[in-house]
């Protein structure tokens, strides 16, 4: 990202903001002074009105600016690294900070005593379907009150451990510390010859491969850098720190003892239902699991982390006055979202992560729209070279070579072959000769728009005629409706699947099934207009003596083009629905392959691209259909 | 021999409800070339089934129907149509669809375009040939139908309510250009109208109809068409002849109508 396209952003933004509101409070005058001569329902009421135009496209362009961020990297590119050190000391802070209720309704060991309690519970309440006699009903007992009694334990401040005690205050010293030295102006001291040539190497903010730069560049960014650092190791060491005691390990050990003497009784046992067998292996399974996490000593007395919360919560409120600008400005200008550290990089989470900024989408356009670029190895469009050949060999039918009188030659006695005429006319045939190449046009683009045109163009050439028939003769109509309201009602991507596996997943299928989508929609168009022709008309070509030939295409085909224009809207439409979720199932190229393959890795900006390529490809066929219809059938709604 | 004779024409419909209607019962007349006849009678009486017969759109269930010595099966040019709201083709400009019956008989470019002149000049649309027919008035419309009709030299006329869609000044002026078409071609023309000073005006014979079955009721022989000629219509109107013969048609109609009311 060069601060050329930041400036650009940083002013369109602007400019932005001044059209929306200029428009905006030029409406409301025109609303307040315009005298309304049209009373409230009359549609004149919704004409004109271009300065809502710009209102809205300026509207939708801020919000876009605004929520991914673009507005933010242009006005402050280095904020974001900034915000990634202050995530970093939040990520180190996190091991800690879950012990304690601040983002939890409990304490940890609140939270764990209650958990295991539930569990013993739930064991002595399950205790009469182990089919024990009452000795050892009474065993069982006793392991699960001792576990309760020995868990407990560890609750009571006096039984704490005064090595564990210290280690809890040489913790709260430490954070303390990193607290005052926060405040500390000069902490952490000036930064290292490598931090700074890290700095300088690093690139910018939004730069490919590297979202959000990592290492501190500023000296906000080198003091929470160093506290973070310093957290790391902090909350590393409050990890070590386990709460047990010479008591508490011994009876561990004999509760230990005694779940094995219990599984050699349930072993030696016999007789015993297969409920009854399931049922005591999970009692002394969950026992053991009961007793192992009572064992890693993470319950501590209510109070004897108290000191480390406060140092947390003045730690906390250090760091945050430490922040200053740079959270308002997040806060104002990066909405629905955060940057977040990880361990190893920073990233933009919310709209700033899905929503890509206008300025990278077009970037991004400009790059692939590169030939040499493309996707995929292809472009998005350009052209080829094709030798002429080749078409030539596609035009002239294969057969052709079967009508030439004569055999094919046979090789001869030194084991060559000699080409005769019909060798030369197979050759021709088949495109087999060199001729001079011509330029055709090719790239994704360019196949989705072929597949849409080569499925529109036959499904008009032989939707129309039937659809015309349909309207005027009952068998055509008897015989035909059957079967196109037997497929037409199926939705299009439901044939999809069957067609691509008959067809193949090369442009044969896809056309097809474009071409099944257009015709239903041009017969039924067609079969509308020819129905509605105003019966006097008929009558009037008839009087002048023209032959039902003539009246078919000068009076009913001319009369119908409105419904058949207005039907290759809609199938434009609907085709280049289809031929996306086409591309989406199989294929190689197209629009749809791209954005399906940019899904596959999270591509927003690629996928965002496709999305605005096909709206405008879409709005590029719907302006020129209105501009064909328009030019072609201006009588609509006068005749 | 140039005459259309109509010999005992019956008609009868099926009604999808069941049951038939006599759209015509024994309808016999001759038109003789070159007259002018107009034909009124209440709604339902008939006339327009009969126009389309005359037009060889439907065909009778009983009786024949001649013209020029040839019976009528089917529509043909030599019976020209002109419809009550034009029919005119709107994705053809003006001179277009003058020249359709012409271009149909795949005439001569420059002759079409000789005659097509010719034709708007008569109908007083000099010079609108491009103009496309949509952006036109009702009356201009109306021209233009009956150019498009007559350029084609038909021996027989047929106009269903040709004027009936017009404002009253519009109307007016068509039916002096009615009469004047047919006193400078000669044509014969059969009116079917609604309007009994219409029938009376453009009609040199008039043939009442009457309903249920549909039937000839009375037959006339007016002068006014002659006098509309060379006189104003309105001064035509004004005549005490006009006055009683418009009375008693309108009696009869009336009467008519009085009486179908009565059978429902």
């Amino acid at each position: 990202m060069s601060g050329y396209s930041g400036f650009i952003v940083g002013f369109l933004f602007i400019a932005l903001i001044v059209a929306c509101i200029f428009a905006t409070i030029y409406g409301r005058k025109l609303i307040k002074t315009e005298k309304t001569d049209a009373v409230f329902g009359n549609p004149t009421k919704a004409l004109g009105g271009w300065h809502w135009v710009v209102t809205g496209v300026s509207f939708i362009l801020l919000t876009w600016f605004y929520f991914s961020w673009d507005a933010a990297r242009a006005f402050n590119p280095k904020s974001a690294n900034e915000l990634c050190q202050i995530a970093k000391l939040d990520y180190a802070v996190n091991p800690i900070r879950t012990v304690f209720p601040i983002d939890d309704n409990y304490l940890r060991g609140t939270r764990l005593l209650q958990r295991e309690e539930f569990q013993l519970a739930g064991l002595e309440g399950k205790i009469d379907a182990l089919g024990l006699n009452e000795d050892k009903k009474a065993y069982a007992l006793l392991i699960i009150e001792s576990m309760r009694e020995a868990m407990n334990s560890l609750a009571s401040d006096k039984n704490l451990d005064p090595t564990v005690r210290e280690n809890i205050a040489g913790i709260e010293e430490r954070i303390n510390t990193l607290t005052t030295n926060m405040a500390d102006p000069s902490f952490p001291g000036a930064p290292t010859a490598k931090q700074i040539e890290l700095a300088e190497n690093q690139g910018a903010w939004g730069d490919p491969l590297n979202e959000i730069p990592l290492h501190p560049a500023s000296p906000r960014g080198y003091k929470f850098d160093a506290a973070a650092k310093e957290m790391r190791s902090i909350a590393l060491d409050f990890g070590r720190i386990r709460n047990t005691n010479a008591a508490f390990l011994a009876q561990v050990e004999e509760q230990k003892s005694r779940l094995k003497t219990f599984n050699q009784l349930t072993e030696s046992a016999t007789g015993l239902s297969d409920s009854e067998i399931s049922e005591r292996n999970d009692f002394s399974k969950t026992l053991t699991r009961v007793l192992r996490r009572i064992d890693d000593g993470l319950i501590f007395p209510p109070t004897a982390l108290t000191g480390i919360e406060a140092a947390l919560v003045a730690l906390d409120k250090e760091q945050r006055s430490q922040q200053g600008a740079v959270s308002l400005y997040a806060s104002l200008m990066m909405p629905g979202g955060s940057i977040d550290a990880g361990t190893s990089n920073c990233s933009e989470q919310g709209s700033g992560r899905w929503l890509p900024k206008p300025s990278d989408t077009i970037l991004t356009l400009a790059r692939i729209s590169d030939p040499e670029i493309g996707y995929k190895g292809f472009p998005l469009l350009w052209y080829k070279m094709k030798p002429v050949s080749e078409m030539i060999g596609f035009i002239v039918p294969d057969f052709i070579v079967s009508l030439v009188p004569g055999e094919f030659p046979r090789h001869d006695e030194t084991g060559l072959t000699t080409s005769n005429f019909k060798t030369s006319v197979y050759n021709f045939a088949t495109g087999n000769f060199d001729l001079f190449s011509v330029p055709v046009p090719a790239g994704h683009i360019w196949d989705s728009l072929l597949r849409v045109l080569a499925g529109l163009f036959f499904g008009i050439l032989l939707g129309v005629p039937l659809g015309l028939f349909m309207g005027l003769s009952r068998f055509c109509k008897g015989f035909f409706d059957p079967l196109i309201e037997l497929y037409r009602p199926v939705p299009p991507l439901a044939w999809a699947p069957l067609i691509l596996t008959i067809f193949g997943i090369n442009d044969d299928g896809k056309i097809f099934l474009l071409f099944m989508v257009a015709f239903a929609i041009m017969v039924i168009s067609a079969r509308t207009g020819a129905t509605g022709t105003a019966l006097s008309k008929i009558h009037a070509a008839h009087s002048l003596g023209a032959s039902n030939r003539q009246i078919l295409r000068r009076v009913i085909l001319p009369n119908s083009l409105p419904e058949i224009l207005t039907g290759i809207r809609i199938a434009i439409g609907v085709c280049w629905g289809t031929l996306v979720a086409a591309e989406m199932l199989a294929g190689t190229t197209g629009i749809g392959f791209v954005e399906n393959v940019a899904r596959k890795q999270s591509d927003y900006e690629i996928i965002w691209t496709t999305i605005i390529i096909l709206g405008l490809l879409g709005l590029i066929f719907d302006l020129i259909m209105r501009w064909v219809i328009n030019k072609v059938i201006p009588w609509r709604g006068k005749g | 021999m140039s005459d259309l004779v109509s010999d005992n024409l019956n008609m009868v419909f099926n009604v999808s409800t069941g049951g038939t209607v006599h759209a015509l019962k024994d309808v016999s007349f001759t038109l003789k070339k070159g007259e002018l006849l107009s034909v009124l009678g209440p709604s339902g009486c008939g006339k327009t089934t009969l126009l389309n017969i005359i037009a060889g759109f439907i065909r009778p269930t009983g009786g024949k129907l001649e013209l020029n010595g040839e019976e009528i099966d089917g529509p043909g040019v030599n019976r020209g149509m002109v419809f009550q709201q034009g029919a005119l083709f709107e994705w053809l400009t003006v001179a277009e669809n003058v020249a359709f019956g012409l271009e149909i008989k795949k005439t001569d470019k420059a002759i079409i375009d000789k005659k097509v002149d010719e034709w708007l000049d008569i109908v007083g649309l000099a010079g609108f040939g491009h103009v496309p027919t949509y952006q036109l008035s009702g009356g201009m419309q109306q021209r233009i139908a009956l150019a498009r009709c007559l350029i084609n030299d038909p021996d027989l006329i047929l106009m269903d309510e040709p004027l009936g869609a017009l404002d009253a000044l519009t109307r007016e002026k068509m039916q002096s250009l009615v009469l004047k078409i047919w006193k400078e071609t000669g044509k014969t023309i059969m009116i079917i109208t609604h309007s009994v000073e219409e029938a009376l005006l453009l009609g040199e014979r008039l043939f009442v109809m009457a309903p249920r079955p549909g039937r000839l009721h009375k037959e006339y022989r007016l002068p006014f068409a002659e006098q509309g000629l060379t006189q104003d219509l309105r001064d035509v109107k004004a005549t005490e002849e006009f006055g009683e013969t418009r009375e008693e048609i309108l009696t009869m109609i009336w009467n008519m109508e009085e009486e179908i009311m009565g059978q429902v």
